[in-house]
């Protein structure tokens, strides 16, 4: 018989010391909706870390400075918060976009961000923002931005005895703002055929000055693509600018071919999304 | 049969017997049964699409100390019986997720355990994945003895052709000389599951003196008890088969996967045991629906008047032979045309798929998908409305059908005058929206059905019938008896007998409960009420034709008196023992079942998205008993049919592996991705059936394919050929056309 042994410290370095000393598989638990499914017909011994009883894990406090968001906050909490919304709402509607009211209930950005599927979709709109993960581990704290954090199909930068303990967004400039979209076949309950990020800023007259665009589902990582941005930067977001940023996002992907989608359709879809993202994203920082 | 008949009942919308017990959770469906001593029974899978199977190692699991029993293909009693070949491989595993052996253990994870250790020798062959392959000169045979039925001449060497059909009226190449436009186009339809919720299962005791019973969800637990008193060569009467709460069929759950094999392994064991299948395996090892490459050519006069329809069909029959629903497939295609010059040939070829199995008027969707779209087509290039051109060539009373019959009064004409005149048809569509209308016919069917009434001897009476209710028959039953005995609605308990509790009863399936069980209902209440004479006329000295039943009262015609039903019964013993109506009957006259539907679908252009934005169904039900049930008939055939059109397929590999058995890749439609669909009910009765009842079970899930193929061609300018038009199939079709 196959045994799981579940702790649930109350500290970070309860935490680290449980991951850091185990014997056998470990796993980060958080709100469960990837983890207590992939662990159906395991046939190992695990220990399941269960870090949502670690203060601050569970919170978000929002500044001057930008979001401290603990990873493990509940999207149903987290998308409920209207002062979030109100600067990121690109974000809180991607984490809003993850199964239905019964998995929002439980699941978390961080989890989303840690099980590192290239389709999840808080990923394009955290990188969108420029948010940065802090690791805690044996050998101390490290901060690493979003898009360096994946690393590949569930992959991702944290070794044995790490984990995420604070996802950092920071406070955007004046007239900006993001969106996030993705493309399924269906109106929920579906996984992302193709999702893109987008935070813009715009100057007095309409001008981009500032853009960031990320693209999901299309690679084996979520990816920042700095040629969509630059298409924007210095336009009015008008159709020619829209399209070439369009063309940079489907340029740089390199999707595969699936039960999900081909690779000729998610290299225009993601364009698409780009581009209306990028439209979005400009109607709310215009304001 | 008067049209002018007055109900008291039929036609209300009272609160269904099973309704508390579902929404509460308390109902008991096939999983939901434990025995004391119980264990848990698995079955291997094959992981390869098409395998010589060169040995099987069972004994490291037979070893596994929570191991009761192991069984395999030689462990079958009777080896000639129907379908033991896709219970259990032989030598040949024909598909991804063939049954290849089966344990029982202590527990479910033991059982697991055990299935790995298994050992199977498999010699992989090269998959044969789709009709052309199946086809093709040297295609890689799935069963090297397999002769094609039905050739003109006798085939001298094995294909994969299993049977080769054709039927025609009048003169086709005539007709088609006749016409002055001809539309002519090949359509492909993909695999697609039945999708019910509720997965597989049973629960099953075989004891020492050979008695045995069996717990499972079925459309038809007589069809359960044959087939599987056949393959364990048992007696019938030594099989008890009790049909669970049933949560969704859809002819899916017709035929038998787990319960012979439960059966064995309890035999073998001693122990009760319990089979449930998972998601995975429901998609892998149930039967789907036919997959299928048809292709139509249709031939009308500038006038609008058709001359010929032509039809050339093939459906993959899965693994085995015979197994697609190509007979009624090339039965329906045309019959919504009275055309003098038809056509229709028909294959049925075998691939290395799951074995078909029936789905929701087997066959039809597919064929008249083709049709109706080359209507459509064709109403087009002769710029006729739609409706006006199917108006000018429906089949009605009397029109002659390619498959025999000449059809009684049928309802195509008033469902298609329901279309035109409903909202929906008068809406005006925007930018990137387009309209499909289809028709669909299905011709449902009777059969036998049993039924037994017992009165209690307080004048209320329990309703044993032997049909799996799946749409909510129970409440039709229980309103057609009340009707009948003139007695209150909730005095009347339907439940379903259990196979020893009534002679045989055919499944539900066919459109055929409502109208054979019902009828049978109506027979054995007719029983009841004229043994109610009968005892009423003891009671009185006079004779039972002096006796007026009315209202639920027995009333003395030639005298004084009145006895209520109450009364009778609680003197039943005195006047002759207890009161119970039978209604053994084998049920003839179904009346065929026309749907009409209209599609507004929006597409956007970028993407290839579809938005379905408003939805009519309309059908002919002969008469509704109870009209909520008969409009969610409609309402789940057109949701099914919208799946099959817009997203619902397997997918497989290059090796033949299914990639999608599960629900979120197996895109069945969401509540959000419908809109309400809109019913409308047409009543033309049914002149066999006492109430003017037809089958409405089925037509619904025909006419969307093609409804929604226009709707969808409409908005985006193209003719789409292929289902399902999913998202990158729509993006590339408007791709290559720019
Ligand atoms: C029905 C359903 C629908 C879904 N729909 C979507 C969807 O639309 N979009 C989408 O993107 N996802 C979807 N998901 C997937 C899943 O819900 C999300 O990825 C969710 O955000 C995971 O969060 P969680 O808190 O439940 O993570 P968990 O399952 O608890 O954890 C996920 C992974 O991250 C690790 N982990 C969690 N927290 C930490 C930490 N602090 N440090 C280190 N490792 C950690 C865990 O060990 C595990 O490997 C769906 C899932 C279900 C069941």
């Amino acid at each position: 018989m196959v045994s799981v042994v579940y702790e649930a410290p109350d500290s970070i370095q309860g935490a680290i010391d449980l991951l850091a000393n185990a014997t056998i598989t470990t796993k980060v638990l958080a709100g469960g909706t990837d983890l207590i499914i992939q662990m159906q017909g395991v046939n190992e011994e695990r220990l399941v870390v269960d870090v949502k009883k670690i203060p601050g894990m569970m919170d978000a406090t929002l500044s001057d400075k930008g979001l401290d968001l603990g990873p493990s906050m509940p999207c149903a909490e987290f998308t409920a918060r209207d002062d979030i919304k109100a600067v990121y709402p690109g974000l809180v509607e991607a984490a809003y976009l993850i199964g239905s009211t019964q998995v929002q209930g439980r699941c978390s950005v961080g989890g989303n961000l840690c099980n590192s599927s290239p389709a999840a979709d808080t990923i394009p709109a955290l990188i969108a923002n420029g948010a940065q993960c802090v690791i805690k581990g044996p050998g101390g704290e490290r901060t690493v931005a979003v898009e360096d954090f994946v690393t590949g199909v569930a992959q991702n930068c944290m070794d044995k005895g790490e984990l995420l303990t604070l996802i950092k967004i920071p406070r955007p400039a004046a007239n900006t703002s993001d969106a996030y979209l993705r493309f399924i076949p269906r109106t929920e309950m579906d996984i992302a055929v193709a999702g893109a990020g987008v935070s813009v800023t715009l100057d007095d007259d309409g001008t981009c000055t500032a853009a960031r665009v990320a693209i999901g589902a299309v690679a084996i990582t979520a990816l920042l693509v700095p040629e969509a941005a630059q298409a924007l930067i210095g336009t009015k977001l008008d159709e020619d600018a829209l399209q070439a940023a369009a063309d940079a996002a489907s340029a740089a992907s390199k999707p595969i071919t699936d039960r999900r989608g081909t690779v000729e359709f998610r290299t225009h879809v993601v364009g698409v999304l780009v581009k209306r993202a990028a439209k979005i994203a400009a109607e709310r920082a215009g304001g | 049969m008067s049209e002018a008949q007055e109900f008291k009942h039929i036609g209300q919308r009272t609160i269904r017997p099973d309704g508390h017990d579902k929404v509460t959770g308390r109902a008991n469906y096939a999983a939901d049964l434990a025995l004391p001593d119980m264990i848990w029974g698995k079955i291997l899978r094959s992981p390869h699409a098409h395998a010589n199977i060169k040995g099987i190692d069972t004994s490291k699991a037979e070893a596994h100390p929570d191991v009761f029993a192991v069984a395999t293909h030689a462990d079958i009693p009777n080896s000639d019986a129907g379908g033991v070949l896709n219970i259990l491989a032989k030598d040949k595993a024909l598909y991804h997720g063939h049954a290849i052996a089966s344990v029982a253990a202590r527990t479910e994870a033991a059982a697991e355990e055990a299935l790995a250790l298994i050992e199977v020798d498999y010699e992989v062959l090269q998959p044969v994945m789709s009709i052309e392959e199946a086809m093709a000169d040297g295609a890689p045979l799935l069963h090297e003895s397999l002769m094609t039925k039905g050739l003109a001449e006798e085939p001298t060497s094995p294909s994969n052709v299993a049977s080769r059909m054709e039927m025609n009226k009048g003169d086709i190449e005539a007709g088609f000389a006749e016409a002055d436009v001809i539309v002519e186009r090949e359509f492909r339809t993909a695999t697609v599951h039945q999708g019910y919720i509720e997965p597989h299962a049973c629960t099953v005791r075989y004891d020492e003196d050979g008695q045995s019973m069996i717990w499972c969800s079925t459309q038809g637990h007589f069809g359960v008890r044959q087939s599987t008193a056949d393959i364990l060569s048992m007696e019938q009467s030594k099989l008890k088969v009790i049909a669970s709460e049933i949560g969704g069929g859809f002819g899916g759950k017709l035929g038998v996967y787990l319960e012979p094999v439960a059966l064995i392994l309890s035999k073998k064991s001693g122990r009760p045991v319990k089979m449930q299948m998972d998601r995975d395996e429901v998609f892998k090892g149930s039967g789907p629906g036919a997959a299928t490459r048809n292709k139509v050519k249709i031939g009308a006069k500038k006038d609008g008047s058709i001359t010929a329809m032509e039809a050339h069909l093939y459906y993959e029959s899965g693994a085995f032979p015979g197994s697609s629903p190509l007979g009624p497939g090339c039965m329906t295609v045309f019959t919504p045309y009275d055309v003098e010059n038809q056509y229709v040939e028909g294959f049925d070829v075998v691939v290395n798929k799951a074995r078909c199995a029936a789905y929701r008027a087997p066959g039809a969707p597919q064929s008249e998908y083709a049709a109706e779209m080359v209507i459509n087509e064709l109403a087009d290039e002769l710029g006729i409305d739609p409706i006006d051109f199917r108006l000018q060539n429906a089949a009605k009373e009397g029109t002659q059908t390619m498959y025999g019959p000449k059809l009684k009064a049928v309802g195509l004409v008033e469902c298609l005058e329901a279309a035109k005149n409903s909202d929906q048809y008068k809406t005006a569509l925007k930018e990137n929206q387009g309209r499909g209308l289809a028709a669909g016919f299905w011709f449902n069917v009777g059969g036998d059905s049993s039924v037994v009434i017992n009165m209690n001897q307080d004048g209320t009476g329990t309703i044993v019938e032997g049909s799996p209710d799946i749409g909510g028959s129970r409440a039709s039953m229980q309103m057609m008896a009340a009707e009948e005995l003139q007695m209150p609605v909730d005095s009347l308990i339907p439940v379903i007998g259990d196979t020893q509790s009534l002679p045989h009863s055919n499944p539900t399936g066919g459109s055929r409960t409502t109208f054979a069980t019902g009828m049978a209902v109506i027979e054995a209440a007719a029983d009841v009420v004229s043994q109610f004479k009968e005892r009423a006329a003891a009671t009185w000295n006079v004779t039972p034709d002096q006796v007026e039943w009315k209202d639920g009262v027995a009333i003395n015609t030639s005298g004084d008196g009145e006895l209520t039903a109450a009364q009778i019964c609680a003197a039943a013993s005195r006047t002759g023992g207890q009161i119970s109506g039978r209604g053994n009957i084998n049920a003839q006259g179904a009346g065929p079942s026309f749907a009409v539907h209209l599609a507004d679908i929006e597409v956007d252009p970028d993407t290839g998205q579809t938005t379905v934005i408003r939805y009519t169904a309309i059908q002919d039900a002969g008469k509704a008993i109870h009209p909520s049930y008969v409009e969610g008939q409609f309402q789940g055939g057109s949701a099914q049919g919208i799946g099959w059109a817009l997203n619902e397929e397997y997918v497989y590999n290059k090796d033949g592996l299914l990639e999608n058995p599960g629900y979120l890749d197996y895109r069945v439609p969401l509540a959000s991705d419908l809109p309400m669909i809109d019913t409308v009910i047409v009543e033309v009765p049914n002149a066999f059936h006492p109430y003017g009842v037809r089958g409405v079970g089925e037509s619904g899930i025909i006419p969307p394919l093609a409804a929604c193929g226009t709707a969808v061609s409409k908005a985006i300018g193209i003719w789409m050929t292929e289902l399902p038009m999913s998202p990158p199939r729509i993006l590339k079709a408007i791709q290559d056309k720019s």
